[in-house]
């Protein structure tokens, strides 16, 4: 498994969507009427859901695959077959994570 | 500097020309930092995540709210400011391993820097103005 090049790519995708963080950031703050109305309708529409949707998951994938990099950073995990555990675990863990919260978001309201 | 530094013929000895040029002992603080942001991020996780939760569904009004009381400010704070970092120093180690053009490096370095300051300034700022009701 040569998974360390996804952790470089989901890292390249959080990177360029702290512009939308601080897009969401910058319009809640502004005094102008549409500009928080604008962010609304982009990620409420299906471009913008799917581009959120990749957001949570490049996040959680990433964190999932991060803590496997503090493991070996303390020093165990370095077995083929932990390796091989640790890897899966981050793969399967980030998918289950992120349809978990998309699902609770829906839940509690996120269908507008 | 290296090619005036070691001319073909030197009286200088190995030992010599690396002398004081090795560990400055600050060669893993980015390394170091990355590790200290990455974990604050794993710890601000849920709580981001339940942040972003309460503002589902939202209005602008609402949203101002949310985001500017103060356990929730500074909450996104810690979270903006450790993934600047995190980003600004995991982007220089993937330019640095790939792109070998040395004026292209530099400048992609330097972008990287201005892109990671100007997404941090701008959301810090936004959630300052929140929490200051302005």
């Amino acid at each position: 498994m040569a998974l360390s090049i996804v952790h470089r790519a989901t890292g390249i995708a959080l990177y360029v969507g702290t512009l939308l963080l601080a897009w969401w950031l910058i319009a809640a703050a502004s005094n102008s009427a549409g500009a928080y109305a604008n962010v609304q309708a982009f990620t409420g529409s299906i471009i913008g859901r799917l581009i959120v949707f990749g957001y949570t998951w490049a996040l959680m994938h990433h964190m999932l695959s991060g803590i496997r990099h503090f493991v070996w950073d303390l020093g165990f995990g370095f077995k083929a077959n932990e390796r091989e555990a640790l890897t899966w675990a981050a793969l399967i863990g980030g998918i289950v994570l992120t349809i978990l919260i998309w699902i609770i978001a829906y839940a509690i309201g996120g269908v507008r | 500097m290296s090619a005036t530094d070691t001319p073909r013929r030197s009286m200088r000895t190995p030992l010599g020309r690396v002398r004081n040029l090795g560990a400055a002992h600050s060669g893993t603080s980015d390394f170091w930092r990355q590790r200290i942001t990455g974990v604050a991020m794993t710890l601000l996780m849920i709580p981001v995540i339940v942040v972003v939760m309460m503002l589902l569904g939202s209005n602008q009004a609402g949203a101002k709210l949310i985001l500017g009381s103060l356990p929730i400010a500074v909450i996104m704070l810690l979270f903006i400011i450790a993934s600047a970092w995190h980003m600004k120093i995991g982007m220089q180690v993937i330019i640095e391993d790939y792109v070998h053009n040395e004026k292209l490096k530099l400048v992609s370095i330097m972008l990287n820097n201005f892109f990671s300051i100007a997404v941090a300034l701008a959301s810090t700022y936004a959630i300052l103005k929140l929490a200051s009701g302005v």
